[in-house]
């Protein structure tokens, strides 16, 4: 059984089923509400769920049954009395320790929970990098989206803000320094390259069983590190487009991605109207499509950032993605055959798997 | 004392009770008294600047106030969700 945890724009949608057929509504929690992110912890099996309402502003909850009451946690807020304030939490993810959870949002900001999403502190170290340069916003805003652990290390942490670039820190967040090499930024001059404060990455993962190999879907362009997060390369030829937001790796093999591209980031539909995940098993040297059980014709849509996700790895990964216009397709043999798990949702924003 | 009206979720964080005795010279005063009262409001009225969230209303005895709008004894103020909040 496989538990399905939908971010929308009405509400977080939990849905079960098994891989291969269409996935059964288990409950339905924050209706009407945005809902930006939701995660299971796996280590306590606590749920927790980002919702941004446009009257209250953003809030995170937390709860043991998704049915039941969610309770609001504590200390997700910028410092008072201060210019800005907290726009949206993006996502939510595990620390390497048995209890740390990281909380990344708009304006460019980390919170830190010690207490299993109970109570949250403002990574002060980052914010201090964020407020005394000029960071600039992507089209989503200033938003702090990926957050990726190295595996059985809980100091060494990489960040990725759209469109600050990534940040690295190897002391838990004490200190942030920049991981750009490499990145090229089509969409501002040649002579302006140098400036890393107009990097707009669009999602990073790191692979599981090499961590210090990270790959990114940049904006234009889809990149491997082999050191870190110090350098990158661009692995995009091959692809009908370089330009797309998400991004999963199979936990089992340091040398898989697959990317979901998108026309151009001014068509942000998928090409030629046909919907195909592309994977690659060699690092990004060579591509293969995706697509069979998906729609292949007349289908211009969009998927989200954080809106494709994994279960298992190996020969059992399995990988969902949701629509903007409200479709989940899932696969159970590593994308080779694809299935429709839900459709007639709201508007997609995050899924998280767990299975 | 200005008695502060609220509604829906802000009504059952701010104990159950739709009307409030509050003290305070403007509404931001208000409504920082309000969350001192009942701490669960924090955040949901005003944000972290002090400012009124931009899709809530505030009604001053009928009439739109913002956070520096001076209140008296006798006025009731109603927080209220923007008709602008909503999404289809």
């Amino acid at each position: 059984m496989t538990e399905l945890l939908l971010g929308t724009k009405k509400g977080l949608f939990v849905l079960e089923g098994e891989p291969g057929g269409e996935f059964e509504l288990k409950a339905r929690a924050f209706a009407g509400e945005p809902v930006e992110y939701a995660m299971r912890d796996p280590r306590s099996g606590r749920l927790l769920a980002s919702v941004t309402s446009p009257f209250y502003g953003p809030k995170l909850w937390y709860a043991d049954d998704p049915s039941g009451e969610w309770t609001q946690a504590d200390g997700v807020a910028l410092p008072e009395e201060g210019e800005e304030a907290l726009e949206r939490i993006w996502v939510l993810a595990a620390g390497e320790d048995e209890r740390t959870l990281y909380a990344g949002g708009d304006p460019g900001v980390l919170f830190e929970s010690a207490d299993g999403g109970a109570t949250w502190e403002l990574n002060r170290a980052l914010w201090e990098h964020r407020i005394r340069e000029s960071w600039e916003p992507g089209g989503g805003g200033l938003c702090l989206h990926s957050i990726v652990p190295w595996p059985g290390d809980p100091d060494r942490l990489a960040l990725a803000v759209s469109a600050a670039g990534v940040w690295l820190t190897e002391d838990r967040g004490a200190s942030w320094r920049q991981g750009n090499a490499g990145l090229v930024p089509r969409y501002v001059p040649e002579d302006a390259e140098a400036d890393q404060s107009s990097l707009c990455v669009h999602r990073l993962h790191r692979a599981r069983r090499q961590p210090e190999r990270l790959f990114m879907q940049f904006h234009g362009g889809v990149y491997r590190s082999d050191d870190a997060g110090q350098t990158w390369t661009d692995i995009g030829a091959g692809l009908p487009s370089d330009f797309g937001f998400p991004l999963v790796l199979d936990p089992a093999d340091p040398d898989s991605a697959y990317v979901i591209p998108l026309s151009a980031d001014q068509d942000r539909v998928t090409p030629d109207g046909r919907m195909r995940v592309y994977e690659t098993r060699d690092a990004g040297e060579t591509w293969v499509e995706r697509g069979d059980g998906l729609p292949q014709r007349d289908a211009y849509l969009t998927v989200l950032r954080l809106a494709f996700d994994t279960a298992g790895e190996g020969s059992d990964l399995q990988l969902y993605f949701g629509t903007t216009t409200g479709e989940v397709f899932g696969s159970n043999d590593a994308g080779e055959g694809w299935f429709g798990a839900a459709s007639l949702l709201p508007p997609v924003y995050s899924v998280s798997a767990a299975g | 004392m200005a008695v502060v009206r609220v509604s829906g979720p802000l009504k059952r964080l701010a104990g159950g009770r739709s009307d409030h005795q509050v003290e305070g010279a403007t509404v931001a005063e208000l409504l920082r008294e309000l969350e001192r009262a009942h701490p669960a409001v924090g955040g949901w009225i005003l944000d972290e600047r002090g400012l009124i969230r931009r899709h809530i209303n505030v009604f001053v005895n009928g009439e739109r106030g913002r956070e520096a709008t001076a209140v008296g004894p006798d006025d009731r103020i109603d927080i209220l969700p923007a008709i602008s909040g909503g999404a289809v």
